[in-house]
């Protein structure tokens, strides 16, 4: 098995205060992985960091995509690589219609990776299948990136987009947080079509609840900045029944 | 050939520009004489300057300096660029007036096509008749130039009832470079009809030129008027245009100006409502790099009640352009139940792009609503990073923001062809950005 992703002893500064404190961990080809952990624990700025966005500065530590250094890479470099970053609070694009946002972005990362532009028929075919399978009516696609969406439909086009760039590396920032129990079903179940042999995911949640649809093959716990303890998905149970008090105590 | 320069602010006389010019600027007596008195009066007053209220974010004698000679009437060579450049800028559907040099070229010109539906006549034939066309209420030194020097232009009539099938486009191409170009036309619209009227200022060539246009605008009662001004002028030119309209009452005026290209430009607009009932819709879009200067001054005066005008103005400015938007909306005493608005924003690229905003309301009637916004930033950082997050690179993602910027005054572009015509100007314009 290859390993996917390979975060070493990361150490990452914000405004001068250390948020990651060595923090280590390894995501192999096809698995599921969970972040558990409670708020505040690093689990966003863990995330951002893989995805490269600016502010975050690594002071110490390593992360190796395919083998690859990762930190090197701009963010554009690293989607097209196969670096998926599902955010937490995805951002309204008044003014560019969601349709032209996901052909623009898949041509882009095809182009860099030196794949011929998808063309006009085949995009619009791909973009219906998906959309249909996450319920997402046309019109939606037509109005600007996410804007006037419920934080349900801002989800969902989140995983849209996951199904349509393909990538091989899957992470899902809190995507439980503010769906119901209908849309999340319909969110798990898009990302549950994606699971493949290739791909890897990594679920970062506060609540167990989300691990009932997409059940993980491990389970990490954080807290303060550090993965602190890993095991199974019944770590997740454990959790659920003994809360995170006895990591945060620590 | 002339040779004369028109030096400014330092007193030497200008009088050279005008004698070496006047052969050209033939016309019945009292043109003759209007032609000099507004000489006298551009010679008195010179060049805008910052110490002149309305042009105190553009200097004329600081970003210009001086009036280029004369533009000579073009040869074959030069119409044939010409042609080449109307070509490459064409408007699918538009029927061409096109004046190369400040001179009107019936060769490259749909005159059989125009002839059915509107009544034309140049500039020049129209002075034979009277000087009517060069008298205009303004006490601007670039106004006055133009009416001493203007050379040619168009002089449209677009009878009453009269529903236009095609758009008119009035081409104005630069063949010849270290010269000045003045042009005047004039547009009547008639009662109750319908039509586009479309300006482009384009290049065949040419790097260094001035234009000063002057357009003169009247639209009757019950019409509906799209007008649409795109400036893709040489990276050196000069862009001086002041336009004088008139609106008659129940009706619907579309204006669009997109300024891009010019080291300097300035479009100024002197928009009157002047019947009840009408609607104005004004939109423009600055998009300047490098050390462009573009200035968009624009005011609407209310003269009667119940009319509603609408502003929408976007300025994109890159490296150490400077854009400048002032809007003056005037609400005479009468003008009671006026609708007027302005909302403007600035995206600067750069540390060092610069842009100045005056609004101005000038309100003397009580019962009117009346208000303006503007803003000015960056592109927003989250935004990028969640399109390069998708794979765009730095560059793409800031083009589909500024487009995205730009988009909220061209989707008020009602014609989807025109609109499809001024994104493509707008993509060229992010193209050409380093
Ligand atoms: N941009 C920022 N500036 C300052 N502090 C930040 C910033 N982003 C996150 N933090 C801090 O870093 C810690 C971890 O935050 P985050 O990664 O969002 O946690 P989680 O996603 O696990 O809730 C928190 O204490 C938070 O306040
Ligand atoms: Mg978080």
């Amino acid at each position: 098995m290859m390993a996917l992703l390979e975060v070493k002893d990361l150490k990452v500064r914000v405004e001068e205060r250390e948020i990651l404190h060595g923090l280590t961990l390894t995501v192999n080809e096809g698995e599921v992985h969970a972040i558990m952990g409670p708020n505040g624990s690093g689990k966003s700025t863990l995330s951002h960091v893989i995805a490269g966005k600016p502010g975050y500065e690594v002071t110490d530590g390593q992360i190796l995509f395919k083998g690859e250094d990762l930190l090197e890479m701009a963010p554009e470099e690293r989607a097209a690589k196969g670096v998926f970053l599902a955010f937490q609070y995805p951002v309204e694009i008044p003014g560019v219609a969601t349709m032209t946002f996901l052909r623009t972005a898949l041509n882009a990362q095809r182009k860099a990776r030196g794949e011929s532009e998808y063309s006009t028929p085949d995009f619009l075919k791909k973009v219906r299948e998906v959309s249909k399978s996450l319920n997402i009516p046309q019109d939606m696609l037509k109005r600007g990136v996410n804007v006037g969406f419920s934080g349900g439909e801002k989800k969902r086009n989140e995983v849209l987009q996951m199904a349509l760039f393909e990538p091989s590396l899957c992470i899902l920032d809190e995507m439980d947080s503010g769906l119901d129990i209908d849309a999340l079903r319909i969110a798990a179940d898009g990302v549950n079509a994606l699971r493949s042999p290739g791909r890897a995911m990594v679920v970062i949640t506060h609540y167990q609840r989300l691990l009932n649809y997409i059940v993980p093959d491990f389970v990490h716990v954080m807290s303060r900045g550090r993965v602190v303890k890993s095991g199974g998905k019944e770590l997740a149970l454990e959790l659920e029944a003994s809360g995170y008090a006895q990591f945060e105590a620590a | 050939m002339n040779v004369a320069v028109a030096k400014t602010g330092g007193g030497r006389a200008v009088s050279d520009l005008f004698a070496s010019a006047e052969g050209r600027l033939s016309g019945s007596p009292d043109v003759i004489a209007a032609r000099r008195e507004a000489f006298e009066s551009y010679e008195r007053l010179g060049l805008p300057h910052r110490r002149i209220e309305e042009w105190k974010y553009t200097d004329l004698r600081a970003l210009v300096g001086e009036v280029l000679p004369l533009a000579a009437a073009p040869d074959a060579a030069a119409l044939k660029r010409a042609s080449d450049a109307v070509k490459a800028h064409a408007i699918e559907g538009a029927r061409k007036l096109v004046l190369v040099d400040g001179v009107f070229a019936a060769e490259l010109s749909d005159v059989k096509a125009l002839a059915s539906e509107v009544s034309l006549m140049t500039l020049r034939e129209a002075l034979q008749k009277d000087a009517g066309v060069l008298k205009t209420v303004s006490t601007d030194a670039v106004i006055a130039l133009n009416a001493a020097l203007a050379t040619d232009g168009v002089v449209l009539s677009i009878a009453d009832g009269a529903q236009l099938s095609a758009p008119v486009q009035i081409v104005h191409v630069a063949t010849a470079a270290s010269v000045s170009v003045f042009t005047r036309s004039q547009v009547k619209v008639g009662k109750g009809a319908r039509a586009t009227i479309i300006e482009s200022f384009v290049a065949a060539g040419a790097k260094t030129y001035q234009v000063n246009d002057a357009v003169i605008i009247a639209v009757a009662d019950d019409a509906d008027v799209a007008h649409i001004r795109l400036m893709d002028d040489a990276p050196d030119a000069v862009n001086i245009t002041s336009q004088f309209v008139t609106v008659g009452a129940n009706t619907k005026l579309n204006f669009f100006n997109m300024t891009s290209g010019a080291a300097v430009s300035r479009l100024q607009g002197f928009i009157t409502l002047a019947g009840e009932g009408s609607e104005l819709s004004i939109n423009g879009v600055n998009l300047l790099q490098k050390t462009e200067h573009g200035d968009t001054t624009l005011v609407v005066d209310h003269a009667v009640p119940n009319c509603v005008s609408r502003e929408i103005f976007r300025a994109v400015i890159d490296d150490r352009a400077h854009s400048v938007f002032q809007g003056r909306i005037i609400v005479r005493p009468d003008a009671q139940k006026t609708d007027g608005k302005m909302m403007t924003r600035a995206l600067l690229l750069s540390d060092e792009a610069e842009a100045d905003n005056k609004p101005e309301l000038e309100i003397f009637a009580d019962d009117v609503s009346c208000g303006h916004g503007a803003t000015a930033g960056a592109l927003d950082d989250t935004l990028l990073f969640y399109l390069k997050a998708r794979g765009l690179p730095e560059k793409q993602a800031q083009a589909l923001l500024i487009q995205a910027f730009v988009g909220e005054a061209i989707e008020q572009i009602a014609d989807d062809g025109l609109r499809e015509h001024v994104i493509g100007m707008a993509e060229r314009w992010l193209e050409r950005r380093s």
